[in-house]
């Protein structure tokens, strides 16, 4: 359903993404391993293209594009069949959590008011935010405010959501209600990529892992091999240091 | 006090008041509204990096910024009779007060755009919207949040530059006390009342500063969840 070939990017001199070619399935949920540097986060903005990369084909949905030179209106298009969670959240501040949720739903798609709201309550209830359609982000705590950014995803009925590190900004005993919202979706058959460090999430709940370092994909494969019988040394020392 | 004194001072304060609501008011409400909507375009074309037209606005700015008010007031008033353009002394001044305003709030309102995180920019992207549709529901509502103090401050500075219209004849406050001056002899008591009913004017305003910026806080206000 996605397929990435080839895709290149630096930054001035700085080779980030060295030629990273992956493929997502219908209902897969993607991990994205490696230290930290190895380029997993530029690579997800630039499939959604938050960042120019610099060479690199997508084939998204059945449709070819170039990630270099998609025009406004490709990318537009794209992006209104993908979603996004953020590390930092980025819910609007400016917007209650139910407008969070409707805003993408009544101004990029012209949806109607009530049908959104609709929408929005549902997957605000969805995430267990039932009782915090009205705070505003300020109001909320870490985990809360990522669960209204998932709820933000899940509203617009996304062929895909890209996950950035979700549970990074958070304290650890916040991370576990993000996590089992994650979990929730990976069971109904929602198709994921995440970048993360939660091993035991990329173990359990995660179809197939990538690892990455220094702009290039190291191993990749089904999760239970990933973890139980990696191949390269890099990925088993990799693997040995985050179990300490 | 004598009593000549107190009897000028309680005749003139209707007789400055009045010209103060029906001029000077008149004139910061209608100047200001104006440079509102210079500063918000002059700034949003800077902040996007529209070509051409963003070297445009730096001029301006620089410009209106590097003279002063009082010369921009000639230049208008007494300056451009000379290439056949009259214009009445009261559009005049709404002129010259909406361009100088314009281009100090534009420098404010691009320095809140520019405060807004980026984050809050991709996160619109990634939901659909367009550069547009998020500049108008997300970026500039939280902008103009962070710009309402110094804006405010920009609106009582102009409230007292208003005072300078009285050299191109704008009949406001402070020509009206000039001209009693001129009958009574009594500059110093005079003044000095203009001076405090523009501070009762300004007193105003900081309130109502005071009460904007408490609703407009809501959203940023931490509450015990």
């Amino acid at each position: 359903m996605l397929e990435i070939r080839d895709i290149q990017k630096s930054f001035g001199a700085l080779e980030v993404l060295k030629g990273v070619s992956l493929q997502v399935e219908q209902g897969d949920v993607v991990a994205i391993l490696g230290p930290s540097g190895s380029g997993k986060t530029t690579l997800l903005r630039c499939i959604n293209f938050l960042e120019r990369a610099d060479a690199g084909t997508m084939v998204f949905d059945g449709e070819t594009v170039s990630m270099h030179r998609a025009s406004h209106r490709e990318i537009a298009a794209i992006r209104k069949k993908t979603a996004f969670v953020f590390q930092n959240y980025n819910l609007f501040r400016n917007k209650t959590a139910l407008q969070n949720v409707t805003e993408g739903l009544v101004i990029a798609r012209r949806m109607a008011k009530a049908e959104a709201v609709e929408i929005g309550k549902r997957s605000l209830d969805k995430v267990g935010l039932s009782d915090r359609y009205d705070y505003y982000p300020s109001q909320l705590s870490g985990g809360q405010q990522q669960r209204v950014a998932i709820a933000r995803a899940l509203a617009t009925d996304p062929k895909i959501i890209y996950f950035d590190e979700p549970t990074s900004a958070l304290d650890p005993e916040l991370t576990g209600e993000v996590l089992s919202v994650m979990q929730q979706l990976a069971t109904e058959g929602m198709t994921m990529l995440v970048v993360t460090h939660e091993m035991t999430f990329a173990r359990n709940v995660s179809s197939k892992v990538i690892f990455m370092e220094d702009g290039l994909v190291v191993e990749e494969g089904d999760a239970k091999g990933f973890f139980d019988h990696p191949k390269t040394e890099r990925t088993k020392a990799f693997l040995n240091h985050s179990n300490q | 006090m004598n009593e000549r004194v107190w009897n000028i001072l309680t005749d003139s304060f209707m007789k400055i008041l009045l010209p103060g609501l029906t001029m000077t008011i008149p004139l910061t409400v209608i100047s200001f509204a104006i440079a509102m909507v210079i500063a918000v375009v002059t700034a949003m074309v800077q902040f996007a990096g529209v070509r051409g037209v963003k070297q445009l606005a730096r001029f301006y700015v620089w410009v209106i910024r590097g003279t002063p008010l009082l010369v921009q007031l000639y230049v208008i008033f007494y300056g451009l009779p000379g290439l056949g353009i009259i214009i009445d002394p009261f559009p005049a001044a709404v002129i010259v007060f909406a361009i100088n305003e314009g281009a100090y709030c534009a420098e404010t309102v691009r320095a809140a755009l520019e405060s807004v995180p980026v984050g809050q920019m991709e996160a619109g992207y990634c939901v659909g919207m367009s550069y547009l549709q998020i500049m108008r529901r997300i970026v500039l509502p939280q902008a103009m949040r962070t710009a309402f103090p110094p804006l405010s401050n920009s609106l009582i500075a102009l409230v007292k530059d208003t005072s300078l219209a009285a050299n191109i004849t704008v009949l406001e406050m402070f020509m009206a006390t000039q001209r009693i001056v001129a009958r009574t002899y009594e500059p110093l008591a005079l003044y000095i009342e203009v001076g405090l009913i523009y501070l009762l004017f300004s007193t105003v305003l900081t309130k109502l500063q005071r009460i904007g910026e408490k609703r407009l806080n809501t959203y940023e206000k931490k509450e015990t969840v």
